[in-house]
Formats: structure tokens, sequence, C-alpha cells
């Protein structure tokens, strides 16, 4: 449908007439009475799935429903982090092909999402961090995927403001290294993957909340929405926090909680990291964006909550690990602070597959860690979605591993606490 | 920070208490009877609703006592009849 393409020459172009003849990057439609694959969730993974829905499976007449605007919900509520240095061989392989995806993502969408390949730290401070990181590091190497073991004094040439002191509360004895990490715009990943869906012809439709999925005989045939009903064969819901109410809709039961996450950045300082620090023991993560803000994340809230905010106490514990891994943040001022809802599931890993429900796909559960995943994720459910069957990155990530017993038990082994 | 009316403490910072999650799940007398999907309902499913939630608290650096309370997840706010 003629899309513009984006180049150093559409950008002079545009310079030129006063960047007033900018094509709009997606259309608004109203919604058409019936699709082949609805997608419930205009997020990051959400925009994916339509985006290889359309590319890799020939799947154009799809239509992505959010309540809110695109990205407005967890894609921007992150911390961008991108690693794959997962202990399990199933999780390591499906964030690995996410990690994939995002190495050639700007490309592919014509659409630059920031992909800063940086390097993600993971700290040790105790002697049992230390063996985990080793044990971790080896299993990422067999799976085929960067990482190494690193000292103290590697990580203090590499990251000069880091406190390696030997006589601090939790001294920092090593860590691990995946240098395909980085950080990416969450934005722009939104953003790009609505776009490129879009020139497919998919149909973004925001302001459009579903109330309802309806079934005959154990199938979907459609689902209820704010804007008038709309119908399918294929419905794939994709909406992080709120999975468990859309379950309830169609009458089934996740294992699944809901919890605020927070995260916060500082005011913009010159570049003082040029990389990515996280550390499980003390349980705070850092980077710094392209704009120079410290960007800060925390653990999730206890309790179980919708409201996109968490408590205090929460903040100041992850601005406490951050201030003793760097003592010269504590000048910093924050600049801003939010929270997401991520769905946690019993093994910290996410749900991705069919449901009892004929055509009625589930992709929910990435708990915390969900950003990095974007592409990968949206790629495999497009691919369950496509051809009734998950592909074999995603099959153990069934919701039957619940009932078989066959978890991946990635909590406190990916490497942070999820 | 929440404040959590503990029925035997009264009113204590959040930081005070532990979360238990929900309430009122009570494990099969007999385990052995169950189906492979009846043990996994009772053991990972969970009705984590959108708006009231009866839930479990500890007040661990309290009374150290177990206790329900209902709560509504979108606002965080308690309802007023505690159990």
């Amino acid at each position: 449908m003629g899309r513009q393409r984006y180049s150093i020459f559409s950008l002079l172009r545009n310079a030129v007439s006063h960047n007033e003849n900018w094509q709009q990057a997606w259309r608004s439609p109203v919604p058409r009475k019936r699709y082949d694959v609805l997608i419930v969730g205009g997020g990051g993974h959400g925009l994916a799935t339509a985006y290889y829905l359309a590319k890799e499976h020939g799947i154009t007449n799809v239509a992505v429903l959010e309540k809110g605007w695109i990205g407005g919900g967890n894609t921007g509520r992150n911390t961008t982090i991108v690693r794959s240095n997962y202990l399990w061989t199933e999780a390591a392989l499906l964030y690995e092909k996410s990690l994939k995806l995002w190495e050639g993502l700007s490309r592919d969408l014509n659409y630059n999402v920031m992909f800063s390949q940086r390097g993600v730290y993971n700290l040790g401070h105790s002697l049992q961090d230390m063996r985990d990181i080793e044990r971790r590091v080896g299993a990422n190497r067999l799976d085929g995927i960067d990482a190494e073991v690193i000292t103290p004094e590697q990580i203090k040439a590499a990251i000069p403001m880091i406190n390696i002191s030997r006589r601090a509360r939790y001294p920092i004895l090593g860590g691990s290294l995946q240098r395909r990490g980085g950080i990416a715009r969450h934005d722009a990943v939104a953003w790009g993957f609505a776009r490129a869906a879009d020139a497919l012809g998919v149909d973004i439709i925001q302001q459009c909340e579903v109330t309802g999925i309806c079934r005959d005989g154990g199938r979907v045939t459609g689902v209820e929405t704010t804007r008038g009903r709309i119908e399918a064969d294929r419905i794939g819901v994709v909406v992080a926090g709120h999975a468990s109410v859309l379950a309830g809709m169609a009458g089934l039961r996740l294992p699944l909680e809901s919890h605020p996450l927070q995260a916060y950045v500082s005011e913009p300082l010159k570049p003082v990291l040029d990389t990515v620090v996280m550390s499980n023991a003390v349980h705070g993560y850092i980077s710094q964006s392209d704009k120079g803000e410290l960007v800060v994340g925390a653990g999730i809230d206890a309790y179980n909550g919708y409201g996109q905010r968490g408590s205090f106490h929460t903040i100041e514990h992850a601005m406490q690990a951050i201030i003793e891994l760097f003592p010269a943040f504590s000048r910093v001022r924050m600049l801003r602070q939010w929270g997401g809802i991520v769905d946690v599931s019993p093994d910290a890993c996410p749900i991705i597959g069919r449901t009892p429900v004929q055509g009625l796909y589930f992709n929910c559960g990435w708990g915390t860690g969900g950003f990095k995943a974007t592409p990968g994720s949206g790629w495999a459910f497009a691919h369950t979605i496509a051809r009734d069957e998950p592909h074999e990155l995603n099959a153990p990530f069934s919701l039957e591993r619940f009932t078989t017993g066959a978890l991946i038990d990635e909590h406190g082994a990916a490497a942070v606490a999820h | 920070m929440l404040l959590i009316n503990c029925p035997w403490c009264g009113p204590r910072d959040e930081s005070e208490f532990g979360y238990g999650g929900e309430a009122d799940i009570t494990r099969p007398a007999d385990p052995d009877a169950l189906t492979d999907e009846e043990w996994a309902d009772y053991l990972f499913m969970r009705k984590n609703p959108r708006g009231l939630h009866r839930e479990q608290w500890v007040h661990e650096h309290g009374c150290r006592r177990w206790f329900v309370l209902e709560r509504d997840t979108v606002t965080y706010r308690f309802s007023d009849d505690t159990t």
C-alpha cells in the first residue's frame, strides 16, 4: 500500500519540507465485522504476533485490538533490557531466538528500535552466587549462547563507577557477562511492529476493549468489544497482567498472579554507564538511556495488584541496592517512577499455546521479563496460531505443563530474581 | 506502602507483613483420589481477580499470626469486614 520507506534520504527530503509531509505510520481503521485472526492486546508482543502472522504465514486479515493505545501498557513500562542467558535449555533457546530477531529487527521493520548491544553484567555477591553463575554460563555455552565468567577487576575495568571493595556489605565477587545483550527503545518497538504490520494489511484498532469472548460448543466465534462484536475463528490473547481476566471470560483458570512491578528514571546525566548491570542478590538493575537517564528496575510488590502502582518501600529497596553498587549515584535525583502489571507464573516462564477452547490461544505469564522476548514471543505465537500447534521452541511452554508437572523452573535461576 | 489492619495489633506498615496470596484454598483431604487436572487446579490455578480479593497476610515482624483480609486489587483499599 505504498508505504514510505524511512532512510537518510527520507529524513533529508522531509527536513526541507519542514517535516510537514510525513505519512502516518499506521492507519486507524474502523473494525470490520469479521477477521481471520484477532489479536487481543496491542503491546509489543501482540503487534509482533500480528506482524509475523502476516510476514511468515501470509495471514493478513488480522486485527489487533487494544483497549488503550498501543504500547501504553508494559511495553512502555519496563527497563528495556534484552538478554538470553537463561539457565534451562527450553527457556534459553526461546530467548535466544528472540535475541537473534532483535539483532536484525531495525532493518527488518525499517524502523530504528535503537537496539544497542552494550552487554549485560550479572553480579555475584557470594560463593553460592558465583557457583550459580558458573553453572549458568556453562549451560549457556552448551546451548550456543555467548556468556563468560568475569572477575571483579574485569568488572571494575569496564565499569569505573562500580564499587568492588571487599568491605562492602555485599561485596562483588565476580559476575557473568553476555556481550550480545543490551537495551532497546521500547516505544519504538511497539511503533515499529505496528507500522510494519499495518503495511502488510493488519488493522490496528485502538480504544477497543474486549469485554467478552464468544464461544459456541467449545470453540471461539469472536469477541464482544466496546466497539461492537467482532467475529473470528482464531483469537490470540496476549494481555500480560490482565491474562486472568480475559481467561475468565472464556471460563478458563490460569496459574497466574498479577503483581505491580516498578521502575524509575533519574534526571539526565552525562554518560556514566555504557552497559547494563544486574544484581540478583541485592536486587537491582540499572542502565543509562541514550537520553542520559539512569533507568532503574525494582522487584515486584508482594501483593496481587492491577493498579499500575506499587509501594514505596519496594522502590527504596532497589535504590539501596543501586547505591550499594554505585555509591556516587546517591546524589542523583529521580525524575519519574511508574508501575506495570506483570503476570507471574509459578515457574517464572511464559505460557504460549493452545487452550481447552478450540481456536483460543494464550500468550501470557512473562512475568517481569517479557520485553526482551518481544520479537521471539510474537514469532512463536504467530506460528502457534497459524498452524494450530506450537513451534518446537514454545512447545515446552504449554498450559498443560502445570498438569503434567513438566515445569521449567527458572525462578532464581534466570540471572535475576524474576 | 499499604497500611494493614492486623486483627490483633491494629494498623501497621506493610513492611511488617508477609503476603500469602489467595485465601480459602483448602488442601484436598485425599490427594491420591484427584485427577492430575484437579491437583493442578489446587496447586497452581488462581482466581487472580481484578477487583475484590480475599487474601492471606502474616504479621511477620509483629504477632506472627496469619489472617485473611479482603482488598480491592485496583484501588488497593481493604474492605472493612475482616475475618
